[in-house]
């Protein structure tokens, strides 16, 4: 690791100018991304400004029928959450399944979507869920919020402060695991309410976390698996890496989603 | 530039001088010669250098000194009380649950984190749970037994 300085800030507005007004500073959340990258020598930042000290981050409360989480909240929060395992209870389990004990200790939700991993789990939920992006500054749709590989629309200096998840009808997420590390080779969250089916597959695309509106058109007519026969995502957009042929993850989409959807009940 | 970090280390209150990118294992190894915290990977994937935060099980080889300041930290060398093996110890010894023994360290602190409370635990709890720890030796078997010992002892 090159050298940096370490700030712990108490309140999001010092840590925003603690970032703007060092060299190069970066926000340490759980460190469970950014320390083994630092390791790596991938990143020299001045100042590692800490999160950790930060209150307001660490909540989790229920607002009519949504569910508003701070970034701070460590996967193992989110898993234990008794507001989420009642309202959503796929979220829960999606958390409980992140990495392993050790990293759902440490990581966090924002941490999470703020680093936007293509094989992360918690894009996937927020782009099916219809999630809202909190920052210091603004509101972003999970949409608008995601734009590529590692790429969100943070600016310099923009914090994620909470994500508001709306509690769906039914929800299920399952993904098809890196048996060393648990990412998602390709993982399908899919979300009902009312009328209103949501499909996002993490792990396999080009550009990140997608949806696949054939399959949303499909399970709105009839939310069953048998809906999903004969529906092909095309291989052309997505990964293909030592773990699996863009082709393989094409058939897993597949395999996923019916499995999400029966998992929905 | 070095920091001033303190925190109390297996019951005794520690202070030390560190550069902000030292990282906990470092601290707690080559400060403090707590060398029972092993470093098998160094890319957060084998959990030989679990210790425990505030009871909880963390990879020190992934947190720096500086993020553990106050907070309570537990090693593999805070288990034994007295000369009297911790009871999750024991039943490794008990159940051969280790043969090099070098993730042993890692395992034993993780094991403690994963029964706490759960006495009934299952064998395919326990492997669900050991996903964070990787053992080159054993085939697993054994630690397993080992950790479903140690809960049923833990409990009394
Ligand atoms: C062995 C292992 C297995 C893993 N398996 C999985 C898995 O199965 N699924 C999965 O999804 N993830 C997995 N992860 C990643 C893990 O979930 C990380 O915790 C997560 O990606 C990053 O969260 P963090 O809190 O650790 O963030 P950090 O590492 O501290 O930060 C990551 C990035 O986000 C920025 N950042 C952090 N918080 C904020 C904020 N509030 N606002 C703005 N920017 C911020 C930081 O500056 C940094 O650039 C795994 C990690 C490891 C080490
Ligand atoms: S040395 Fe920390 S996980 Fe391997
Ligand atoms: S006993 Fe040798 S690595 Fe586990």
């Amino acid at each position: 690791m090159y050298e940096f300085n370490y700030q712990r800030p108490g309140s999001v507005a010092d840590a925003v100018s603690a970032v703007k007004s060092a060299d190069d500073g970066q926000f340490l959340a759980g460190g469970q991304t950014l320390l083994p990258t630092l390791k790596q020598r991938l990143a020299m930042p001045s100042d590692l400004v800490d999160l950790a000290g930060i209150g307001e981050l660490k909540s989790i409360s229920v607002d009519g029928g949504t569910v508003v989480v701070g970034a701070m909240m460590r996967h193992a929060d989110v898993a234990g959450s008794a507001d989420l395992q009642a309202k959503i209870p796929a979220l829960a389990a999606l958390a409980g399944d992140i990495g392993d004990r050790q990293v759902r200790n440490r990581g966090t939700l924002g941490g999470s979507i703020a680093n936007n991993d293509p094989a992360a789990d918690y894009p996937a939920a927020c782009l099916a869920l219809g999630a809202t992006i909190t920052t210091n500054e603004r509101t972003l749709a999970a949409e608008d919020f995601f734009t590529g590989l590692f790429e969100t629309a943070l600016g310099e200096g923009e914090i994620v402060t909470s994500v508001t998840f709306p509690a769906p009808g039914k929800a299920a997420y399952v993904k098809f695991k890196n048996p060393a590390s648990r990412y998602a080779i390709v993982g399908v969250f899919v979300a009902k309410t009312g009328a209103d089916v949501r499909v996002a597959v993490t792990g396999a695309g080009g550009g990140g976390v997608f949806r696949v509106p054939e399959m949303e058109k499909a399970l709105a007519g009839n939310f069953s698996a048998a809906a999903l026969e004969g529906i092909a995502v095309s291989p052309d957009d997505l990964n293909s890496d030592i773990h699996a042929s863009a082709d393989y993850r094409a058939h897993l989409i597949g395999v996923m989603a019916r499995r999400a959807v029966e998992a929905c009940g | 530039m070095s920091v001033t970090v303190s925190m109390t280390v297996n019951g005794k209150a520690v202070t030390g001088e560190v550069e902000p990118r030292t990282l906990l294992v470092q601290f707690l190894r080559d400060h403090l010669g707590l060398t029972g915290t092993h470093v098998g990977c160094d890319t957060s994937q084998c959990g030989a250098c679990v210790v425990h935060i505030d009871g909880e099980s963390v990879k020190s080889c992934t947190a720096l000194a500086v993020q553990a300041e106050g907070t309570e930290v537990n090693t593999i060398e805070g288990l034994a009380k007295d000369g009297v093996l911790h009871p999750m110890q024991e039943a490794f010894r008990e159940n051969h649950g280790l043969q090099c023994g070098f993730c042993t360290p890692g395992m034993v602190m993780s094991a403690i984190e994963l029964v706490r409370g759960r006495p009934d635990i299952s064998e395919k709890e326990i492997r669900e749970g050991l996903e964070g720890n990787i053992c080159r030796c054993t085939g697993y078997h054994n630690i397993v037994k080992s950790i479903k010992a140690g809960a049923a002892a833990m409990k009394g």
